[in-house]
């Protein structure tokens, strides 16, 4: 979970999170490549959770694996969500929308990469 | 890729509870709730005993985010008086927790997200409630 995979993930969240502030506050509504450059981070966070779970199956498993769990469901979950409701506000406000996400989804990585580390005695 | 709306567009400022901004409040309550609720649950389930009090209240913390966010995505009269109603509390909830949480530290040993004003979400529980409000302000007269 501490891999370069996690940080180029919360590198590039914290990138776009600027990068679509800037957009809502110049007044501009999610263009094509807004839309696109999100799913792009989607497929990326997506990787970053198959590979958390697979390391559920062959590495340590976290104390509360269940809140672990919890956390990748929602972090996977995150950037389509923003993405749906985006593409459903073709306003500054779409905009909005995905950084907000973006500014979200690091936090939700580091959050994984902490309960990851607590793995007590199992 | 699905057909992209056209840009520029822009909405009149008396448009719906739940388009515009209301859109990216209903994004961040709904993550609000989901976090929220998901912490009272864990709270609940495991450690119950701990600090009953915090857990019931993180619980309620987690019913008002999910009120609020129903609300904000229904829209019209109802939504916006559940809105109304559920920001209220949450507002009510942030300041009591959060002053109970610094004046009585037995009460409140494990945090929940009103603790210290929702310090440990970047103070985003005390903000959101004035935000959720003024939206729903200004939206009186609409529907």
């Amino acid at each position: 979970m501490n891999g370069p995979l996690s940080l180029v993930t919360i590198i590039a969240a914290l990138v776009l999170a600027v990068w679509f502030l800037l957009r809502a506050a110049l007044d501009r509504a999610p263009s094509r490549f807004d839309l696109l450059i999100t799913l792009v981070l989607a497929v990326l966070v997506a990787v970053l959770v198959v590979v958390a779970i697979i390391n559920l199956f062959t590495g340590t498993r976290p104390s509360e694996a269940a809140t672990f769990i919890g956390y990748l469901i929602t972090t996977i979950a995150f950037a389509p969500v923003a993405f749906y409701l985006a593409r459903l506000e073709p306003t500054r406000w779409g905009n909005l929308i995905l950084g907000v996400a973006c500014l979200v989804l690091p936090v939700l990585v580091l959050r994984l990469q902490q309960i990851a580390s607590v793995t007590g005695a199992a | 890729m699905p057909p992209e709306p056209t840009a520029q567009q822009t909405r009149p400022a008396d448009a719906a509870l739940n388009t515009g901004l209301g859109r990216v409040l209903l994004f961040v309550y709904g993550v609000f709730a989901l976090s929220a609720s998901a912490r009272a649950i864990v709270q609940i389930i495991t450690h119950f005993s701990e600090a009953p009090l915090a857990y019931l209240l993180s619980g309620l913390a987690g019913l008002v985010y999910i009120a609020a966010t129903v609300g904000l995505a229904i829209g019209g009269a109802r939504g916006r008086r559940i809105a109304l109603t559920s920001c209220s509390i949450e507002l009510l909830g942030v300041l009591i927790v959060g002053t109970l949480s610094i004046a009585d530290k037995v009460a409140f040993p494990d945090d929940t997200v009103w603790s210290r004003y929702g310090s440990g979400y970047g103070y985003v529980p005390l903000v959101l409630p004035f935000i959720g409000l003024w939206w729903v302000w200004r939206h009186r007269s609409a529907s």
